[in-house]
């Protein structure tokens, strides 16, 4: 599904644009998610004093990253909650595991974490014979049908609501083809509630880790994740390193433009704070509690002054609503766990440029993300850095894969490019040259392309140094 | 094994940080303050706009609003905590007239032999420690006497909370209750019923939390 | 780059950057502006050596030979006047990279001095000539489009727009998705020829649906994208440059 040997971006970008209902679908939620995120954000002003309050947050929490791990590994410990290090994402899966094991345990009951996307979790477990089972409703319904999710937020946002009917009514036992949202909510509701009443051992993400206190913090509009980390008797939260803050009280900035950027929400139905497991004279909650915390790539990233900004991410899923390119293709054309700008980001780091740093070519850097981003990402200029990187073989460039892309051609167009832009003799030849042969230019390598789309361009017959040299504009 | 793989991760983290950075002294920026009647119309017109039911009011009749609340709909247990400043209220407000209301039943024993009664329950009351008047939420904080599962499990859960403790933003209530001394188990926001629009972004409610909210606030 | 920019007072000499594609597709807009600079009374200069601003390698992974022809343009450009670009995307190339470029540099305090002193015209038009416009010309309904630099690194969307609505017969009927991207992104439009071609498909469709004949633009890059895409689509979609749709509706 979500191979690396099977990423064919070209490929996957004709399908993408080849749908036709996957881009009306898409088109509708983005226009939709970004009207809502406008109206929750009336405020401009405060908009923007929030935006760089949690950048500065961010930022300093980055900077002092060792100090505030151990303190939440310590106040976790303190407070009962058991914390685990995963270097690689197969490490973490096999502390998932392990803790299953130690509980006898088949079934895994998931509340939604793009981190266990990111781990390949499901597959993982199900090579094993161990079934994962998605609460979340948009995982729920991509779940049925096999597929990844298409959004971080939304993840069945590439779905119409027939094709959902024609899943639930084929794949849940007893399910009539009903296409009322109700309905459908409905039958999701007692399927689910069954697994939850039966559940051992749940999973889930987490939005912020808060050191002061060693809490888990997690938002959710469904209940499936309070279903998942208070019903069974084992909870396990897993998380990227870069989720920990320092204070509580960062915590209502945060939440304020997690919520409101990436579903236009003031707030969620549910913030659930997580300190420790069931304490002695509680009657309910997780015995256990376990926090897998993961690095996969990410302290790389962080050593790195610029790329480090990259783990300010919140996946708040809102650069991707802004993004006309995601909003054509949807997220399963990028062929990775984290599409959009984040993605095409985040992923190279992770998987490296030669694997992923196709990503980052399809962009038009307009910036419409930058202009969003709770945590100013410089996202384009990120961008431009893997371009950079693809190109570069030498120790300048720190990426994994890095110089993948090196080839004689174009480092000679460039190079003579620049030749041409920095010889004024040579650049007025070219533009006499385009002048009088432009047109006769062979529809071949850049050209072949551009009319593909678009008429050649007609080359002036005189540039505008000379028309300038001609009327004589004044010297200096 | 994982001792080894947090001292490699460590160590990668404490050679890449680099440089202390500064930042303000307080991450809580200053918001509108609201007075006591604008916080109770805020909470309820906030809340009320995701589908929560709000009723304002007094202190000394709101048993009598929960037995009307509840009188409205057909159930069959409430479940409750007598250990609570709510519990001999309600017993004795249902001593006095229990027609038409559900049955008062407490969370017996731990969730581990109460689940299927627990699964089955119609709806459930609860304290709150609070409540903030700028997002719109009801703050819980389960204890041993008012379990967690009471405010999710059931398809109703009704949660009572004093004006008094309506505070204008999250940040305040975190810093006059001073959270990061002494947080609890588990520590909730709620806003509303639960809720979905993963399914072609069309909004609906009562997924698997509770279906309904009810908030009574007492002035 | 959203800060309020502090504007100069009206200066006795200008710069004029052409950029590459005015020159070698639109010579007529460039003319334009600098015609449009001169009657408002400023000596207007034109470096002969000048080339292009670098963007096109800066984009496309190459900062190295982006930086030499940078440098090149910040000598060529060594007085301290303004410097007026009739593009938004090679102003902002110009004003919000360069700095960036030259970071750590010999020339990072020259690049910034330089950033500093980039003009895109219209806002130069509006905030330092304070240019006051008569039309001449017969009723009008047009379209603007913004590039994305325009929009988002120079801010300048409504000092255009309020240029053309100075224009008394002309109508200015916005795109109903005014801030989308059209698409051409420099060699994202031959990388990407197909989620290019998706992209400005939208963008003429919003601007035929605005019923104006013609749309303008303060940069020649996207309008040779647009018209000549649609010229593709055999769609009758016109475009023009700012400064040269303002100096035909007012020069007599």
């Amino acid at each position: 599904m979500l191979e690396p040997t099977a990423f064919n971006f070209k490929k996957n970008i004709s399908k993408a644009l080849g749908d036709r209902q996957l881009r009306a679908n898409l088109k509708s939620a983005m226009d939709g998610l970004k009207t809502k995120r406008l109206n929750v954000f009336a405020d401009d002003d405060e908009l923007q004093q929030l935006r760089i309050l949690c950048n500065a947050i961010k930022k300093r929490a980055l900077s002092r990253l060792p100090q505030l791990l151990e303190q939440l590994e310590e106040k976790c410990v303190q407070n009962g909650i058991q914390v685990h290090w995963a270097e690689t994402t197969d490490a973490a899966c096999r502390i998932v595991l392990d803790i299953m094991k130690q509980h006898g345990a088949s079934r895994l009951l998931k509340g939604k974490s793009m981190v266990s996307e990111e781990m390949h979790l499901n597959q993982y477990l199900q090579k094993i014979g161990i079934e994962a089972i998605e609460t979340d409703l948009g995982e729920f319904i991509i779940q049925l049908d096999g597929e990844p999710p298409s959004h971080i937020i939304v993840p069945a946002v590439h779905k119409n609501k027939d094709q959902i009917a024609k899943t639930f009514h084929e794949k849940i036992p007893g399910a009539p083809y009903t296409e009322v949202v109700e309905e459908l909510n409905s039958i999701a509701r007692k399927n689910l509630r069954q697994k939850f009443f039966e559940g051992q051992i749940g999973l889930s993400g987490v939005n912020f880790a808060v050191a002061e206190t060693g809490t888990l913090c997690l938002v959710e509009n469904e209940g499936n994740g309070r279903m998942c980390t208070t019903v069974p008797s084992v909870h396990v939260a897993v998380m990227g390193i870069e989720k920990v803050v320092e204070r509580m009280e960062e915590v209502p900035p945060l939440l304020r433009l997690l919520t409101g950027s990436a579903t236009g929400q003031l707030i969620t139905t549910y913030v659930n704070m997580i300190t420790s497991p069931r304490k002695p004279g509680e009657k309910d909650g997780p015995k256990e509690v376990h926090l897998v915390l993961l690095d996969n790539g990410r302290s790389k990233i962080l050593a790195d002054a610029e790329l480090r900004q990259t783990l300010y991410c919140i996946r708040c899923g809102t650069c991707l609503n802004h993004c006309p390119v995601y909003t054509r293709l949807g997220g399963h054309a990028y062929g990775f766990v984290y599409p959009g700008p984040i993605g095409e980001i985040l992923t190279p780091q992770i998987e490296g440029l030669d694997v992923a740093g196709e990503l980052a070519t399809a962009s038009t850097l307009c910036n419409a993300c930058e202009e969003v981003c709770p945590v100013m990402i410089p996202i384009p200029r990120l961008i431009r850095r893997m371009r950079t990187e693809s190109y570069a073989k030498d120790s300048s460039a720190t990426v994994k894969g890095h110089g993948y892309k090196t080839n004689f051609l174009e480092s000679t167009v460039w190079k003579l490019w620049a030749k041409m832009n920095t010889s004024p003799w040579l650049n007025s030849l070219n533009s006499k040259m385009l002048g009088l042969l432009g047109g006769l230019l062979p529809k071949a390598g850049p050209l072949k392309a551009w009319t593909s789309v678009r008429s050649k361009p007609k080359f002036a017959a005189k540039s505008l140094h000379q028309r300038v040299k001609e009327r004589g504009v004044n010297r200096e | 094994m994982s001792s080894a793989a947090r001292d490699r991760i460590m160590s990668n983290i404490r050679a890449a940080a680099g440089d202390n950075v500064e930042v303000p002294a307080t991450a809580c920026l200053p918001i509108a303050t609201y007075g006591p009647q604008e916080k109770i119309d805020r909470l309820k017109s906030l809340m009320e706009a995701v589908k929560t039911e709000v009723h304002v009011v007094s202190k000394k009749d709101w048993p009598t609003a929960v037995k009307s609340v509840l009188r409205r709909r057909k159930l069959k247990t409430l479940l409750y905590a007598p250990e609570t400043a709510l519990g001999p209220e309600l017993e004795m407000a249902w001593q006095n007239d229990s027609e038409g209301l559900p049955e008062l039943i407490i969370y017996e024993g731990d969730i581990e032999s109460f689940k299927e009664t627990l699964f089955q329950t119609d709806a459930a009351i609860t304290t709150t420690v609070g409540a903030i008047a700028e997002t719109g939420v009801v703050v819980l904080w389960p204890d041993s006497t008012e379990p967690r599962t009471m405010s999710l499990v059931p398809s109703v859960h009704i949660a009572v909370v004093d004006s008094a403790t309506i505070y204008n933003s999250f940040c305040e209530i975190i810093q006059r209750q001073s959270w990061p001394e002494k947080m609890p188990t588990n520590a909730i926001l709620i806003s509303g019923p639960s809720k979905t629009a993963d399914i072609e972004m069309t909004l609906a409610f009562g997924v698997h939390g509770p279906k309904e909210l009810i908030v009574l606030i007492l002035k | 780059m959203q800060e309020k920019r502090q504007y100069p007072p009206k200066p006795q000499k200008v710069y004029v950057f052409g950029t590459c594609v005015i020159d070698l597709i639109y010579p007529d807009a460039g003319m334009a502006a600098i015609q449009l600079l001169e009657r408002e009374g400023l000596d207007v200069i034109f470096p002969q050596e000048q080339s292009c601003c670098g963007q096109p390698a800066f984009n496309s992974g190459f900062p190295d030979e982006a930086r030499q022809v940078a440098r090149e343009q910040i000598r060529v450009f060594k007085q301290d006047y303004p410097i007026v670009v009739p593009s938004g995307s090679c102003a902002g190339m110009m004003r919000c990279h360069y700095p960036e470029l030259f970071e750590g540099t010999e020339l990072q305090a020259a690049a910034k001095k330089f950033a500093g002193r980039v003009f895109e015209l219209t806002e130069f038009l509006t905030h330092v000539l304070k240019v006051r416009l008569e039309d001449l010309g017969a009723p009008l309904q047009v379209t603007w489009h913004s590039s994305c630099h325009a929009l988002r690194e120079m801010g300048v969307i409504e000092d255009s727009k309020s240029l053309l609505r100075q224009l008394k017969n002309v109508e200015l009927v916005e795109l109903q998705s005014e801030k989308e991207c059209c698409g051409f992104g420099g060699t994202f439009s031959v990388k990407h020829p197909e989620i290019s071609g998706s992209m400005v498909r939208d963008k003429i469709d919003d601007i035929q649906a605005t019923g104006a004949p013609v749309v303008i633009s303060g940069d020649c890059a996207c309008l040779l994208h647009i018209t000549g895409a649609a010229e593709n689509l055999k769609l009758p979609v016109k475009g023009r440059h700012i400064a040269e749709f303002i100096w035909e509706r007012t020069h007599a």
